[in-house]
Parts: structure tokens; sequence; C-alpha cells
């Protein structure tokens, strides 16, 4: 008898139920936990009340990236609670047995982009860690989600959560990106057309040829901004991509075991005739850089655009717009392109990955940043970092008069000492636009490393495709993967 | 370990203001404690304080003194987008709040709220327009959230019933957590466990450079 076509996440879902008692959430097992300094040390002082330890520390694994300063590493850490969460992160590790890369460890990053880059995020695993951007992880084709410290502490005492089944949501993206256009313009436009809850109670499985084009990086960055849409997960089927990038790296399965798991992944896609609760179409060949003006990530616009009036968006959202026109001081139907900058940040679990060093250098090889302006390029990892450099990207962004720093996520998140000031504006190729979010006072346009890295180069923002010489993303970045192992 | 929730009565503070993100609710750089002490002082901070540290004028409704001690906000659509920060439920707990009324709340933060007795109500958008205009119009009327009858009292004599996780609302009228819930269960995750070896094994203990072992 035929099985009920199912989607690749049911599959995944079905895979980990441990348990389902009438009127309780599932319990669902967890095959890995990514651990990080500054959601977890709550959790483990709740163990120690508890008298519990950790459960699986095989299963396990923690780096320090949110609080951990990007400067030269043999420096001490001025910010006495930063370095004090630090020290918390470590001394947890080693009290309860943990796998743990800190400062110093040359396999340290964000935790998002170490767990792929090791091989320990592969298909068809359920992931969680503290942090909304585990989402990441789903471009594996596994269904990784971020939770809280409650939550972080429930995964350390037991392998497993609590859950309700999400419901699906299909986002197809048609055709062929133009060049210029890349990952990050994806994932922004869907945001911009469902708005920040529109994924709210839903898991994204993005499909469609523009993504299975994708490279593994790109599908990383695309899965990454799932939660800016609402959606807690946003998964990418897996397919010879997934397995060309996976195949040899530390924690992947080796030999016969690598056969075996590969037979198993081929079986992960969604079925034919398997059905999503939601799903919209987009499409690919129409896409165009894209640039937030507003203080949530769905108030975004291709560069080309205008930022919306008051009637464009309707009665309901017009308080919105104006307290985030007046914020980021832009008037209602000015062009985004040609604003001004003063900082520009190229990093983060979004865009912090090789390609995305790459697509940036790509930009500035031969340039030099605009008078006045701040540059910060941030790797993902100090593998990315390592790797960068052999490649003499570093030499490319220092030639150009960028900062190239320690790998952490740094102004993405603004704890560690690297942020806007009041009233600055920065171009930046992380995730979050909101009030403050990169430094007190600060204003944000989220966009991609090509339209940063353009921007740099002119000192306003810049639709990289004015720039002469500028290959497209695609282009740039559909290279095989080459980064460190 | 939590206490018992069943009911409170409370006057309310409207935010009628849509996607309040955790980074609004709890400012990042409030997150580099290890414990959870001193909350109250980081929710909405930065509505509360300019860059430079001073106190906005007119003060924030935070700090306005006839809001002191209220449980009960009423926000506009999708509140708590943003990180998974559960610093941004126990800022609201640690400065009082209790309920929450939305139409609709960010996956996370939702449940961040739960695990914290923090109810987030989801409401119709008719019925949060009319708890928006009742919050103006009757500013010092007591509400009444009631979590063991699933219902709501409005001063102006109407009520209403919410839905809630039932499982969650188990464990806050119990005071109690999951994780003694999922411990209990444990014969059987060991027994799936069995059949469903590890993913992964994420290796030897190191700390700081390669190769030296934690223990």
């Amino acid at each position: 008898m035929a099985e009920r076509p199912r989607t690749l996440v049911e599959k995944i879902w079905d895979a980990h139920v441990v348990s389902s008692e009438t009127g309780a959430p599932a319990i669902l097992a967890i095959d890995l936990h990514l651990v990080h300094e500054v959601t977890s040390p709550q959790a483990f002082t709740g163990l120690r009340e508890r008298g519990l330890k950790v459960r699986k520390p095989g299963q396990t694994v923690a780096t320090a990236d949110h609080s951990i300063p990007t400067l030269d590493p043999s420096l001490p850490i001025l910010d006495e609670l930063a370095r004090k969460q630090l020290a918390q992160i470590e001394e947890n590790c080693r009290e309860f047995g943990i796998p743990f890369y800190g400062k110093g460890s040359a396999l340290r990053g964000i935790v998002h982009v170490i767990g792929p880059e090791l091989g320990l995020t592969q298909p068809g695993m359920t992931i969680v860690c503290g942090d909304s951007h585990t989402a990441t992880h789903g471009a594996f084709g596994a269904l990784a989600f971020g939770i809280g410290t409650s939550e972080i502490e429930m995964v350390l005492a037991t392998q497993t959560l609590l859950q309700r089944r999400p419901k699906t949501f299909k986002v197809e993206i048609t055709g062929r990106l133009q060049p210029g256009v890349g990952a990050k313009d994806i994932i922004l436009a869907l945001i911009a057309r469902i708005g920040v809850g529109g994924g709210t109670g839903h898991v994204f499985e993005f499909a469609g040829d523009a993504i299975r084009a994708l490279s593994m990086e790109e599908r990383m960055t695309v899965c990454n901004m799932s939660i800016e849409g609402g959606a807690r997960a946003g998964l990418i089927a897996p397919d010879e991509t997934t397995f060309a990038y996976l195949k040899g790296r530390k924690f992947t399965p080796q030999g016969a075991a690598w056969e075996e798991a590969v037979a198993a992944w081929r079986k992960l896609p969604t079925d034919e005739g398997a059905t999503y609760d939601r799903t919209i179409v987009i499409d690919g060949d129409k896409l165009e850089p894209m640039v937030t003006y507003g203080t949530n990530p769905g108030m975004g616009i291709g560069i080309g655009g205008r930022v919306p009036t008051p009637a464009e968006v309707g009665p309901a959202q017009t308080a919105d717009l104006e307290r985030a026109l007046a914020y980021m001081g832009l008037q209602p139907g000015q062009s985004i392109a040609g604003q001004k900058l003063d900082v520009v940040f190229i990093g983060s679990c979004t865009n912090g990955r090789i390609e995305d060093m790459r697509a940036a250098a790509s930009v500035l090889r031969g340039r030099h940043v605009a008078d006045g302006l701040r540059v910060l390029v941030v790797p993902g990892s100090q593998q990315v970092k390592k790797q960068a450099e052999s490649e003499g990207l570093h030499e490319v962004f220092t030639a150009a008069g960028a900062e190239w720093r320690e790998s952490g996520c740094s102004m993405c998140i603004a704890m560690n000492g690297d942020q806007l000031e009041p009233g600055q504006y920065g171009i930046s190729t992380s995730n979050r636009n909101f009030e403050g979010r990169q430094g007190k006072g600060g204003r944000s346009f989220l966009a991609s490393p090509l339209t940063a890295a353009a921007s740099a180069v002119t000192g306003v923002v810049t639709d990289p495709r004015t720039l002469p010489g500028i290959a497209g993303h695609a282009a740039v970045s559909h290279s095989p993967s080459v980064e460190a192992r | 370990m939590p206490e018992p929730f069943v009911k409170t009565s409370s006057r309310v503070i409207s935010i009628p203001r849509a996607n309040i993100d955790t980074d609004q609710i709890c400012p990042a750089r409030f997150l580099k404690i290890t414990d959870k002490a001193n909350l109250a002082d980081a929710l909405f901070f930065d509505w509360r304080f300019t860059p430079d540290g001073a106190r906005r004028v007119p003060p924030s409704f935070i700090d306005e003194p006839h809001n002191a001690g209220r449980q009960l906000l009423v926000v506009g659509d999708n509140f708590g987008s943003g990180s998974s920060r559960e610093h941004a439920p126990w800022a609201l707990r640690a400065w009082g709040v209790r309920a929450i009324f939305s139409t609709s709340f960010a996956d996370i933060f939702k449940g961040n709220c739960l695990k914290n007795a923090l109810l987030p109500i989801v409401v119709s958008a008719e019925r949060l327009a009319a708890l928006q205009a009742l919050a103006v119009s009757n500013p010092d009327g007591e509400w009444t959230v009631d979590l063991e009858s699933q219902k709501v009292t409005l001063p102006n004599g109407g009520s209403f019933a919410f839905e809630i996780d039932p499982f969650a609302r188990t464990m806050i009228l119990a005071g109690t957590d999951e994780i003694g819930y999922v411990l209990s269960r444990l014969p059987e995750i060991e027994a799936w466990e069995a059949t469903h070896p590890a993913r992964v094994e994420t290796g030897e203990p190191r700390l700081g450079r390669e190769g030296v072992a934690a223990r």
C-alpha cells in the first residue's frame, strides 16, 4: 500500500517523535544542540539547581560568538560583563563535559557558521540552539529552530523538546536570478511580500529552480532569515549540492557510512502530491537587489525603488511607517539609492561565509572605500577567516581601506563593542534593522554583500549593478565551495 | 521553580504599536548577564532613555507613576518578533506583567512566555481594537484574567473566553515546569534512542586552543 505523500518537514518530524500523549505536545528527539555564551548561562544554573547532568554531551557543542570581541584575540577583553559571560561558558562546558570551541580555537565562529562547516549539520536532523537564526541549518534539509533558555535547559537535561507539529508553508522561487541579484535579495523580497509575521506558526520549505541553483552558502542565507518572516524554521530539500558540500567534513560520516547516509538523505525530499498549509510563488527572474528602509526586515524595497508613502501602505500601516521613517530620518517617496552612509558591515550568520567574503572582495578589489566611511569585514568563523586569507581576500579588504577582523556576531547584534553610534547610518549584510539593534540610535539598511560592498565604494546606498565590471552574484558565487575542512 | 498562577486583576497599559520586537523589549546589551537579575530595569530601555542615558521627556509610559504595578499589556499585532532571548519575557515578568493581549505573537517569544507563566492572549483584530479603545476610555478600570476558566472580565461588564495551549495551562496552574514531566518519560526516550543511534558524536571535550581537553 502506498504511503501518504509527506513533505520534507513531516518526514523529519515523524522520524523524531518519541511519544505523543493526547493533549500534550509531542516529545521530539533532538539530534544536535548548539550552545553559545549569551542564552545558555541561566540554563546551566537551572541544571545545577535541579542536580541534573547534561544528558547527551556528545550531541551538544558550544562556541563563543555573540559577546566576543573581533579584535586581536591576544588582547584582554575589557568589557567586564562580556568577559564574565565568556568565562562562564567555558566553565559550564568544562563542568558538564560539552565540547567547546572557545577563544583561540581555530574552529571557533558564529554557531550557525561552524555547525555546517564542521559537518555537524546534516540532512534529516533536528537541530536546536538558543538563537533564532538556527533556521540557517535548514539549508541542509534539517529541521532547525531557535529556542529560549528554558528550552535549552530542557534539551540539556533530556535531549528532547516538547513541541507541537508546525504548519507548513511552501515558498517557491521560480526562474533564474539576474546578475547582481542573490540569496539575500530572495529572502528580503519574501519578507517584504508576506511581512515580518507572515510565517508565524509555520515552517518554510523553499523550493523552485532559483533555489535549486543556489550554492549551500546561499541557501543558508535564505534559510537564516526565515525567522524574519515569522517562521521558526526554513528548509531546503537536500540534493547533490548538499552532499558535495558535506562530503569529507570533520563530523560527516566517512566511507561506507557516508554512502548509507546519502542513500537515506535522498529519501527526504517532499513526496509528489504532498500538500502544504500555505504556498507562495515568487518569480525569481524579476527580483532585483533589495534594501530595507525601515525598522523591521519586512520594510524592504528594490534598490531602484522609493520609500513608500502612507497612501501606498494604507491606513493600517501608516503609523508604523511614520514611526519607522522618523527613526530612520527618511522621507516618504524618496529614493533609497544615494542615501548617505557612515558605516558598512559585512558579516554575520546571514552573510559571513566564504562566498560572502568573495562577493564583497569582487567589488572592492582595486577600489577604495569612500572617504570618512568605516567598513568592517567580519568573517563568520575562524575557518572562513583562514580560507579568505589563503585567497588573499584580506589584502583586498585592507588595501581598500576596510577593517579585517576576527570572527563573531559583531555589529549584527552590537554586544561586543562593534556598533553604530547614535544617528549613524549603516548598510549591513546582517538580518535585523530593528531600532537600536546595531547600536543605540543607529540606523540600519539591510542588503546583500554585493550591495553593501558597492555602497562602501561610493559612500551611499548603491545598486551593485551600476558599478562597472561587477560580475553578477551568480558568477561570483556559484564556484564550488573550497573552504577549509 | 515558578509559583502557581490562577488569575489576576489589574489595570492595563495599552501600547498601540505593531511588530514590537525583542530588541525593543530587552535590548541586546542587557544580554551579557549570566543570571536573571535587574531585568526589570532593562524593559523597553531605549524607549525610556535617550542614547545619552537621559530619561526621555515626557517619560515613557513605563516610567509614568500611574502605570507602576499594572500587570496587563494591550499591544499591536505580532508582538515579540525577532530574537529567541528569554530575557524579553523575563524582563516583562520582572517588571510585573502577567498577561499580554495581541492579535498574534512571534512563535519563539510565545513559547518563552508560557514557560514563564506570562500569558500571551490572542484576540481578533476587532477585539483588539475594542480593548485598545477601552484602555483609553477607562484607563483605570480593572480587568480580570482568569486562567482557570480561560476568561477575561472587563470593567465595562463585558467578558470573553480565550484560548491557550492546554498543556501550558496545566503547567502554569500547577506552578510546575516541563522538565519534570519529560524526565518522568525517560524510559520511553531511552527506548526510542535504543533504536535510533545518535546522528552525530560531537567529540572529545576540548577547550580553547585545539587539543586542550576539558577533563
